[in-house]
């Protein structure tokens, strides 16, 4: 065990995978003589050449064509798209083509790529730089969707990913880039679709994703602390494939379902969430389903604003102790 | 034709083998007649949902399909049918994609707008307007980084060339130097609004080839002896390492812009006097001028009208598909599960 940074994960991820695979390729914006604006692939042109870590125009639409195009035809690309926000200039590649390639060709064509991008609130960026978009990509058939929390989870899952044969969103949440944690050496391969158990408890079931993951955990070291009430936590970690059965369990435990998203209040995973557990668990429950999300707003930039718009540990508590009792 | 070509402006026809000119004609006879049978589906109600017809740009699809290696890309637009057929699709899979049937290239699950043929380098038909620039550079961008010399061809229409895409695609190729030719058919219209009044320039496509540091290409679109050897350089150059091509094809689309549209917006005698100019009927004339007897062109048109009926034959006979396949083959595992 190493410790890394969740950044430097992101370049061992993509290291371990294009060291053991040439069809593997790398390409974005600044991504290879600049380390990328996060600074999350240092390296990797020094260590596996320009021809397979490439920079890119500001063309997003391009960047992700060609990973469409090369992936169809044997690559297996990882394109990074800098900022989550500009999903929406490349959305036809993404939703109209990537994702519906396979099925509309009834089975003949293969996408094994990897779109990485940095997403997410908390660095003071204003609304364009900041949302949480993983939403927006679980609801088109055909992506699957991935959201670590810590630098382990960023090089298994990444892994993972670009060994999966099929396309995967990798959001990475970009105020959790200099989290530091113990990485595993050597190669090491996570799987998509596992939900982790971080926590155990006996009142409630948090789910939450990425970021609202450590929020989560320690709005649950306080309520048990200060207030008694101990707190199961649920790292989501993949929307797509979605491990329904660790959530169901998990919620069966306890009684009671918490979800804690990032995303802004309508169509947020966790109403899937909530949805599932309504319809599978009901009986299981013994009071209402808590979602704590952002407002329906856009993210506003100023500290103060941002913090608080953002779910924090604090209105976690807050929210847990006036409604869990 | 309404516009000068500025390059290949005299006939190049003698720069064509006989064979390969058999060929040109054999396969514009297939697309051609082929084209108009699903006209025919049509207003039989055998084939549903929306349709555009190529009717009149054959030359472009054939002088392609016959210049192009066996293991060459195309990427085309919804009016992809000749484009399919023209790299050796079966024609019964398309008749029976249109149709809805299970025999369809891809099960019924895409339909006309959509045909793809993996194993003949089909690597799709894209209904959105521009997709399919940047896919096919990746294409391109694949075959430069595994060396196999293989180029990737993309059609797409005059309208495209005013979309993002566009200038996206002709940009990264060019600075990635990729084996790709980009081919503008400008059939003068972008779907029911003539070109020049939506475009800044005449020639939409060649005439915004400099700002990308290419050679501004027109050809004769009507004309397949244009086509392939224009198709034949700029393979040759794709596979050389010289890197992409924009060529302007000029053409004209006899019907109109999809089912629904009669083309009534066209002005009195356009259509007349591109008629004339009708590819299939101007390149029977150039075989009869190069001493190709009357008995071989009948067979050769008896034997693609053989074809079709043959095709559409098997397509109406073929089973619908399974309601089953609506949950299959979103993933690569073939199931569609998104949960434990």
């Amino acid at each position: 065990m190493a410790e890394l940074t969740y950044r430097d994960a992101v370049a061992a991820g993509i290291a371990q995978e294009m060291e053991r695979d040439q069809n593997v390729v790398f390409l974005g914006e600044d991504v290879a003589h600049a380390g990328g604006v996060f600074k999350a692939t240092v390296g990797l042109i020094e260590r596996f050449g320009p021809l397979r870590v490439r920079d890119c125009p500001i063309s997003e639409q391009a960047i992700i064509g060609a990973a469409m195009g090369a992936a169809m035809t044997g690559l297996r690309p990882i394109a990074e798209i800098m900022f989550s926000d500009f999903f929406a200039v490349c959305w036809d590649m993404i939703a109209n083509e990537i994702a519906k390639a396979r099925y509309m060709t009834n089975g003949q064509m293969a996408m094994p790529l990897v779109i990485r991008t940095a997403n997410g609130g908390g660095s003071r960026f204003g609304a364009q730089h900041s949302q949480s978009v993983e939403n927006w990509a679980m609801m088109i058939p055909g992506l699957k969707v991935v959201a670590p929390a810590f630098p382990a989870d960023v090089k298994g899952l990444l892994a993972a990913a670009v060994r999966d044969p099929d396309p995967v969103i990798f959001f990475e949440q970009k105020s959790l880039y200099s989290l530091k944690g113990e990485v595993p050496d050597g190669e090491y391969v996570d799987e998509l679709g596992k939900a982790k158990v971080l926590r155990h408890g006996k009142d409630c079931t948090i789910v939450a994703l990425a970021a609202m993951v450590h929020r989560a955990l320690e709005a649950a070291e306080v309520l048990e602390r200060e207030h008694g009430i101990s707190c199961t936590v649920v790292d989501v970690r993949s929307l797509v494939p979605l491990d329904t059965q660790t959530i169901l369990s998990e919620v069966a435990k306890t009684g009671r379902l918490v979800t804690v998203e990032e995303n802004p209040r309508l169509c947020g995973w966790g109403a899937e969430i909530a949805s599932i557990v309504a319809d599978e668990c009901f009986w299981e429950l013994d009071g209402p389903i808590i979602r704590i999300t952002t407002p329906h707003v856009p993210l506003p930039s100023a500290d103060l604003l941002e913090d608080h718009t953002m779910p924090s540990a604090e209105r976690i508590v807050r929210e847990l102790r006036a409604k869990l009792d | 034709m309404s516009t000068t070509a500025r390059k290949n402006a005299a006939t190049p026809a003698p720069e064509v083998g006989s064979e390969t000119r058999l060929e040109l004609y054999r396969l514009q006879l297939e697309l051609r007649y082929c084209e108009k049978r699903a006209y025919d589906l049509f207003l039989q109600n055998l084939i549903k949902g929306t349709s555009h017809l190529s009717l009149g740009q054959e030359a472009i699809a054939a002088g392609f399909g016959v210049a192009m290696r066996p293991d060459d890309y195309t990427f085309c637009t919804y009016r992809g049918h000749a484009h399919t057929l023209a790299r050796g699709a079966s024609m019964t899979g398309v008749l029976g994609e249109l149709m809805g049937r299970q025999c369809g290239l891809l099960g019924g699950k895409g339909g006309s707008m959509h045909l793809t043929d993996v194993a003949h380098g089909v690597m799709g038909s894209y209904a959105i307007i521009g997709a399919h620039l940047p896919i096919a550079a990746g294409a391109a961008w694949s075959a430069q980084y595994r060396g196999t010399q293989q180029a990737a061809v993309c059609f797409f229409g005059d309208g495209t060339t005013n979309i993002g895409a566009f200038h996206e695609a002709l940009n990264f190729s060019v600075v990635w130097k990729l084996p790709v030719v980009y081919v503008c058919e400008n059939n003068l219209y972008m779907e029911y609004t003539p070109i020049s009044s939506v475009t800044a320039v005449e020639h939409p496509a060649a005439d915004r080839a400099s700002a990308y540091g290419l050679p501004s290409i027109v050809v004769d679109g009507n004309d397949a002896d244009a086509v392939y050897l224009e198709a034949s350089r700029a393979l040759a150059k794709a596979r050389a390492g010289g890197g992409p091509t924009l060529i302007e094809a000029m053409t004209y689309r006899h019907s109109g812009h999809s089912r629904a549209d009669p083309g009534k917006y066209r002005p009195p005698g356009e259509l007349d006097a591109w008629l004339k100019r009708d590819p299939v009927p101007f390149y029977r004339q150039r075989l009869i001028e190069h001493g190709v007897d009357e008995r071989t062109l009948k067979s050769m048109e008896d034997e693609a009208m053989g074809k079709v009926e043959q095709a559409t034959a098997n397509a109406k006979a073929s089973a619908l598909p399974s309601v089953d396949d609506i949950e299959k083959n979103l993933w690569s595992d073939g199931g569609v599960a998104w949960r434990n």
